[in-house]
């Protein structure tokens, strides 16, 4: 193809615009990056999860019980609508695991010979126990992970009461567990808490559940009606202590992957949009003002004839230059970081394989907005350039018809001097194109919010959560609930200060047809180490007459103070009772239901009992309470609150962390880009009248004051109006990001406003700086020969 | 204006009627409004162009011959009054029919040269011919300037007098049926202004393209066929020379 001189001339302005090209492209590339990498991640990881789902059997339906003979299971499997069942035992144990001073809790989980048909087990390595070898186990690939335990190690194990050594013979995962988190718990603790798959006759006898089981997994026929097999399944458990079947959506992992993807999905929506429309935005702006100054050389090209459709195109090309290496940049890197970012997921969900998934339509979008975008700021410059007779474009633009401005009128002039008078009339003069430059700061800003604000949420949520709300050091929770007398074993344990009990009982709350299964909470009045708080930290009382709830949960069921909530206990004898909600706190993390523990008691018409209790123990003597209540057959687990908070940071540090620092990156590229190019621009818009000034004496630090005067003022009007739209940004974000596990206040910190600030001011200075070497290198002659 | 739209009709290079002229204006009033003043820069003018003459427009500065070239060029329009060029209508033509009348029909020559400092001498001749019908090779046009050496230098690389040489080998490429100059010696010194007025008068009689050059320096007029004297927006005068001088007569 023969090369134009015009293509030419585009390819030898733009290598020599390559500052201004390069932080264009850069612009365009983070826009796409985001899309590609936030999309991508969140679509691998649906991808992985349909697919290890179909591969290894994920069961549809679930139930837990108390005991039923196992040939119920084959009656269950006639139910109509249900293609697979398979009886299990599972058992909560706590665990000796070495290396750790504290207990650890285990579940283990029986399985056929060569493993079980639904929720398969896939293994990593090693094998399947050999049959009724109740010292063999399989342990989750995570649990392994964490305590560094490999095949051939042992852990310590009390099961039914007895001490037991377990030996380590493979190490697998299951998709019942990709999200691996005891019962209550948000984030896993993959150090305390594991899976552990051990043969089934063996562990049936070791239960005592010989002949029977107490947990099922169902899988559905096609076409089934899930709600009416679980109708079914609740009629023939009823007898057997079934706390209810529940589908996935109540199944605690998929319940939470899923969330997470849904999350994800937001996110990646929310985000890269809000990011893309910036940068588009923004793209928009520079290239128009690009355009701008071309304004003769427009003129002279259509002199010669050229018409405005191939100056058009010409001007089009130069934009497209920019998104074209944009489009690339940022598809290539943001694949990339997509995938190391579905890799980092890993910590948190176990998968057997991840599978890489982009959406090249999306992709394709992004790249037609930046372009759309570009195109659009280029053609509307070129536009009011040619919409001129030639002969009127090709001299400088009009000076601009001269009158005191309203800043000026104002009374602010006279105490200013004439630079600092310079610096407003300029401003004053072209009020849109200042308004547009501000507006592109607070752009730069907002994102950089956007960006950051999640940490800043996460981490004030957890603060509040971890040492705020939660005080007690140890949390103990015993296996069956206890008389309240056993709080005394507890407080005489050497070391331990004070001792909160508390009464936890598994319930389903019904109003209307809307319904949810979680743990009615019993608490002492006037509790120390355990208190509820609101996003205020207004402190908030357990009540004896009626419940109080969690405000997601009002919402959920959709009740207000003084209505009444009918709530189902799933315990003994499962009985149904009538209760006033007291009162709704605004809680950030999970479903919760409290009531006065002896009130409960009064309610589950048993004597005093609790279920656990919070302890507050004395540091040095941590390590040997661990080990004492390790060892009591009552307690099922035991959970350090300082390990929880450790844990739940470093998965933030993990996962969080680089995320948002990418975004941060993206956010401080696009900012710096901006506002370089909008510095740049404005000495070329400006170049000729600054080497005006300096033909009639003014000296080069004082055009830069004017110059950089201009710019700062636009910079210190875009912040404020940057923070102002960052937060409608992140509003809408946590609008559409709020979920049943948490809900994440709208906290930015000052720290994050002054980053975000520094950031804008930085890339203004840097700007500045590279201006100023040219600014240096104005050319007084040519500006004395050239026009009049 | 129909036919306009047909650049076959305008090509001027066999025209239906024998005249002489190549442009014919009459009655021309431009007036400019600049913020709340009002300038009448051309005050009824009645103007023509021969075949193959060399006219010089002369005036003041302000004395509307600018705005006269650049009517009869097609960059601007005029307030009243009409432009033949070639016997079709100018003053009726659109945006597009007056780019592709520029396209095909006229040079141009500036003041300040406005070569694009992006590209090199052969270039900035290219980008004319690339869209000419009928243009002569760039390399050819910068030999008859005498450029032919330094024919892949930019713009910033060439001295004005060079710079104002590629603008007129510029121009010429196209073999346009005219060729307008606007003050081509105005940012020059007088010895490479005769350089420059020499090949613009070679240009004339070697190729026969008629030329108007516009100034406000008076001594040029010696060079011309014929001399059209501007004064505030109105003819003052109108000479024909019988014995044009040499450029490299010319003394100012």
């Amino acid at each position: 193809m023969r090369v134009t001189a015009l293509n030419r001339k585009l390819l030898r302005e733009a290598w020599r615009a390559r500052g201004q090209m390069i932080s264009i492209a850069l612009v365009v590339a983070c826009g796409i990056m985001t899309v590609v990498m936030m999309r991508s991640t969140s679509e691998s990881l649906a991808a992985s999860q349909i697919a290890y789902y179909r591969q290894y059997q994920f069961a549809d339906l679930f139930a837990s019980l108390v005991r039923a003979p196992t040939s119920l299971a084959a009656r269950l499997g006639e139910i109509e609508g249900v293609a697979a069942v398979d009886p299990r035992v599972v058992l909560e144990v706590n665990l000796d695991v070495p290396g750790l001073d504290e207990p650890a809790q285990g579940r283990l989980v029986s399985i056929p010979p060569g493993g079980p048909r639904l929720n398969r087990v896939h293994l990593v390595e090693g094998r399947f126990p050999e049959a009724n070898r109740g010292d063999e186990v399989v342990i989750s690939s995570a649990f392994s992970n964490a305590n560094s335990l490999e095949l051939g190690a042992t852990i310590g194990a009390v099961v039914n009461g007895r001490w037991e050594r377990l030996r380590i013979v493979g190490i697998g995962m299951s998709p019942e567990y990709v999200y691996e988190v005891s019962a209550g718990q948000i984030f896993p603790d993959n150090r305390r808490f594991g899976i552990l798959w051990m043969d089934r006759t063996a562990l049936a006898a070791a239960a005592g559940m010989t002949g029977s089981f107490n947990d099922i997994a169902v899988r559905l026929a096609r076409g089934a009606n899930p709600d009416a097999v679980i109708d079914e399944l609740d009629r023939f458990l009823e007898g057997y202590g079934s706390l209810g079947a529940y589908d996935r959506d109540r199944q605690l992992s998929h319940r939470i992957l899923t969330d997470e993807l849904e999350s994800n999905r937001i996110s990646g929506t929310v985000i890269p949009a809000i990011f893309l429309a910036v940068a588009a935005f923004l793209l928009h702006i520079v290239l128009s003002r690009l355009v701008r100054t071309q304004r003769e050389q427009i003129a002279v090209l259509k002199a010669f004839g050229y018409s405005n459709i191939e100056i058009g195109r010409h001007f089009l090309h130069f934009a497209l230059v920019a998104v074209v290496i944009g489009a690339l940049v940022g598809t290539g890197v943001g694949t990339w970081l997509g995938r190391l970012l579905l890799e980092l997921y890993r910590d948190f969900f176990q998968f057997p394989q991840l599978y890489y998934r982009v959406s090249w339509f999306l992709v394709a979008m992004a790249i037609a907005v930046s372009a759309g975008a570009a195109v659009l700021g280029a053609l509307s410059a070129v536009r009011s350039a040619v919409r001129l007779p030639p002969a009127e474009a090709m001299r400088p633009e009009a000076p601009t018809h001269f009158r005191p401005g309203l800043i000026e009128r104002s009374g602010i002039g006279r105490i200013l001097s004439p630079i600092g008078r310079m610096i407003i009339r300029s401003l004053d003069r072209q009020p849109m194109r200042a308004a547009l430059s501000a507006l592109a700061v607070a752009l730069a800003i907002s994102i950089l919010l956007v960006g950051s604000f999640m940490f800043d949420a996460v981490s004030y949520m957890a603060d509040l959560q971890f040492r705020t709300i939660q005080r007690e050091d140890l949390t103990v929770l015993f296996n069956t609930p206890k008389e309240a007398s056993a709080r005394h074993d507890l407080a005489n344990l050497e070391g331990v200060s004070r001792v909160e009990v508390f009464r936890s009982v598994p319930v389903r709350l019904d109003a209307g047809h809307r319904s949810r299964q979680l743990a009615l909470t019993g608490l002492g009045s006037g509790s120390q180490l355990r208190r509820i708080l609101d996003t205020d930290l207004i402190r908030y009382e357990v009540a004896e007459d009626g419940v109080l709830l969690s405000r997601m949960l009002a919402d959920i069921v959709g009740v207000s103070v003084g209505d009444t909530l009918h709530l189902k206990i799933l315990e003994g004898r499962q009985p149904e009772r009538r209760l006033p909600v007291a009162g709704v706190v605004e809680e950030t993390l999970g479903l919760n239901a409290y009531m006065e523990i002896g009130a409960l008691n009064r309610l589950m018409r048993e004597a005093p009992t609790i279920s656990g209790a919070y302890l507050r123990v004395d540091e040095r003597q941590r390590t040997e309470i661990f080990e004492r209540l390790k060892r009591m057959p009552a307690i099922a687990g035991v959970a350090a609150r300082e390990n929880v908070l450790e844990n739940f940071e470093f998965q933030l540090e993990q996962n969080l962390l680089l995320s948002m620092t990418i975004l941060v990156l993206f956010a401080g590229v696009i900012a710096v880009g901006v506002i370089y190019n909008g510095a740049r621009i404005a000495l070329s818009e400006r170049g000729r009248e600054l080497a005006s000034l300096r033909v009639l004496g003014f000296t080069k630090r004082e055009i830069a004051v004017i110059l950089f005067g201009e710019q700062t003022t636009v910079t210190a009007l875009g912040i404020p109006i940057g923070f102002l739209i960052g937060l409608f940004f992140v509003r809408a974000i946590l609008g559409a990001f709020a979920n049943e596990n948490y809900r994440i206040p709208l906290v930015v910190t000052s720290s994050t406003y002054a980053f975000a600030a520094i950031v804008a001011i930085s890339a203004a200075l840097f700007a500045g700086l590279l201006v100023r070497r040219r600014l240096n290198r104005l050319d007084l002659i040519e500006v004395l020969k050239t026009r009049e | 204006m129909a036919n306009l739209r047909q650049p076959d009709r305008l090509t001027g290079r066999s025209p239906g009627v024998e005249g002489s002229q190549i442009f014919e204006a009459r009655n021309l009033t431009k007036v400019y409004h600049m913020g709340e003043v009002e300038v009448r820069a051309l005050r009824g003018i009645d103007f023509d162009l021969e075949r193959g003459e060399l006219l010089v427009l002369l005036g003041a500065s302000g004395s509307g011959k600018s705005t006269l070239l650049n009517i009869l060029g097609g960059l601007d329009i005029p307030t009243s009054g009409t432009v033949q060029f070639l016997n079709q209508d100018l003053t009726a033509a659109d945006d597009a029919e007056l780019t592709r009348y520029r396209r095909d029909h006229v040079g141009f020559v500036f003041q300040f040269y406005n070569l694009i400092p992006s590209l090199t001498a052969r270039e900035n001749v290219a980008l004319v011919t690339d869209i000419a019908r009928d243009p002569i090779r760039p390399e050819e046009a910068l030999e008859l300037v005498g450029l032919g050496p330094r024919i892949d230098h930019f713009p910033a690389q060439l001295s004005g007098g060079e710079q104002q040489r590629v603008a007129i080998a510029r121009a010429i490429a196209k073999q346009p049926d005219v060729l307008l100059c606007d003050e081509p010696t105005g940012a020059l010194d007088s010895s490479t202004g005769q350089l420059v007025l020499k090949v613009l008068k070679d240009v004339n009689q070697q190729l026969g393209t008629a030329t108007a050059v516009i100034t406000h320096n008076a001594p040029i007029a010696a060079m011309a066929d014929r001399v059209v004297r501007l004064h505030d927006g109105t003819i003052a005068d109108v000479y024909r020379n019988d014995q044009p001088a040499a450029p490299e007569e010319i003394e100012w």
